[in-house]
């Protein structure tokens, strides 16, 4: 029987394939996190500005950390598209047959999402350092900061295959990206949790992506904040979201059968 | 048939195919209003800035809806055009006599019909939630016009690439580069307060500002000859050049042997 980690690294592959020779499913999940950089750090860089606003990083690197989780986030809902493709070319039908351990393939579209991710955070990072973005933190934050991307991305991609696994049509999308979109919007994108007022500061409050926010960016200016509370209600969302995706599975597997 | 006769029948048809189609509808028309909702309470700190032209970041962001409507009307345009090459539609449409300007003034039925709904529910919400226009009726009624004429243009856009590209796929691939002109423009902050120089000299070049800064202006500063003649001027060209290069694709795409 294949081991799990061989059926992963074969999706892995054959996904990444599929993305370096289309590039119009590759190219827009890269050009919108550059492009809200740019709107967010560009136009905005004034409310830096504004009474009370602390950050000590600048407002570039406040922004990057922003749209660093978003691309993280993002990259794992794009695969539960791929995921829902799968399913109406049939391909995911074949593999459901093929594979021995079939958790493999929801590792293997998890390592195909962070392998994509990865690059849209290469081009990111770089694009922020050429605009000449301040990195107050150690290497040991930077770590921080980008290991709570990965566990967004993680949990992006295992929230958009549950749906996926049960809808299995990419009509699913608007499912998978909307309330991922809605929960990252509803944090303190602009300025800080105690600049936001009404609705949205309640909100915010109790949104986990605030606190991975507040982390992230406290990870980059050099002063680490809510770091136990980013990382727990990061692997909680996480698991919860490997339960769900596990299920799915399960009634895809039923619906195959 | 006259070729009056010709727009409206084309335009019927758009506009049924558009209402049979309310996956395409419902986002078009909410989404905008969830940004609205979500930015204009994230951004309302904005409003503590140093000239800033409104208390209000409501009154402020409201255009925004209007533009962003307008995009996605343009997707909705392209993708029904390229269905209808991809299908073969447009060929059997060039063995009667229907004039190449009734297919293009009807095919944008549905993009007019989609705006005007558009136009209808964010004037709506705006109002409920309390914009206050500075102009009066008058001037949420010349919002409304310029709004749909927006609508119009891009759509005669979304049809340019549909005709360039006979793919659904590439006018979906191309729609992040219209939202980049959005992103890119005065949609946050207003000109003179954005700091980064190389941004507000995008945005001083972007005719999105314009039209951006017509509509603003009629809900939080009053009647603005200038911003208005601006925002007009550059819609009528966006619709003028996207229709004269549309009609020039189509005699090639129309082509009858």
């Amino acid at each position: 029987m294949t081991p799990r980690w061989k059926i992963a690294l074969a999706l892995a592959y054959r996904q990444s394939t599929v993305l370096i020779k289309n590039p119009s499913l590759f190219v827009p999940p890269l050009l919108f996190p550059l492009m809200s950089f740019l709107a967010f750090a560009g136009g905005l860089s004034a409310l830096k500005h504004i009474p009370g606003f602390n950050f000590r990083g600048g407002y570039t690197a406040f922004q990057f950390v922003f749209v660093l989780l978003q691309s993280a986030a993002f990259s794992g809902v794009f695969m539960g598209f791929n995921v829902a493709r799968d399913f109406e070319y049939g391909f995911a039908r074949r593999l459901l047959i093929a594979a021995s351990h079939r958790t493999g393939l929801i590792m293997g579209y998890a390592l195909s999402a962070l392998l994509r991710w990865s690059v849209v955070a290469i081009v990111l990072t770089t694009v922020a350092l050429i605009a000449h973005m301040k990195v107050g933190g150690n290497g040991v934050d930077l770590v921080g900061l980008y290991t709570l991307a990965v566990i967004l991305n993680f949990a992006g991609v295992l929230w958009a295959s549950g749906i996926a696994l049960r809808i299995r049509s990419t009509q699913g999308a608007p499912l998978m990206q909307t309330p991922v979109f809605l929960t990252l919007f509803l944090a303190p994108v602009y300025v800080p949790l105690h600049l936001l007022q009404g609705w949205i500061h309640a909100v915010a409050k109790i949104n986990p992506v605030t606190y991975l926010l507040t982390a992230g960016r406290g990870f980059i200016s050099g002063s680490p904040v809510d770091v136990g509370l980013a990382f727990g209600s990061g692997v909680a969302v996480s698991g919860a979201f490997l339960l769900w995706a596990l299920l799915g599975l399960r009634r895809a597997e039923r619906a195959a059968s | 048939m006259n070729v009056a006769g010709q727009v409206l029948s084309i335009a019927g048809r758009s506009v049924t195919r558009t209402f049979r189609q309310p996956a395409m509808i419902i986002p078009n028309v909410t989404f905008p209003l969830l940004l609205l909702a979500i930015n204009s309470n994230g951004l309302r700190a904005a409003t503590h800035l140093p000239g800033f032209p409104t208390n209000s970041f409501l009154d402020f962001f409201i255009p925004i809806s209007f533009m962003q409507g307008a995009l996605f009307a343009s997707g909705t345009a392209g993708v029904d055009l390229a269905r209808d090459i991809d299908s073969g539609f447009l060929n059997r449409l060039a063995l009667t006599p229907m004039r190449g300007v009734a297919l293009l003034l009807g095919q944008l039925g549905g993009a007019v019909a989609i705006g005007t709904i558009q136009a209808v529910v964010y004037l709506g919400v705006g109002i409920a939630a309390g914009v206050r226009f500075e102009t009066g009726v008058a001037g949420a009624l010349v919002l409304f016009v310029l709004a749909v004429l927006i609508a119009l243009g891009f759509g005669a856009v979304g049809i340019l690439i549909a005709l360039r590209t006979g793919s659904g796929e590439a006018v979906q691939s191309v729609f992040p580069l219209l939202f980049f002109l959005l992103f890119v423009s005065s949609m946050n902050l207003p000109r003179n307060l954005i700091e980064v120089n190389w941004f507000r000299d995008l945005a001083t070049v972007n005719p999105v500002s314009y039209m951006i800064e017509a509509m603003r202006t009629l809900v939080i500063s009053g009647w603005n000859a200038q911003a208005l003649g601006l925002g007009f001027l550059f819609t009528f060209l966006m619709i003028g050049l996207a229709l004269a290069a549309s009609a020039a694709s189509l005699r090639s795409r129309m082509a009858r042997t």
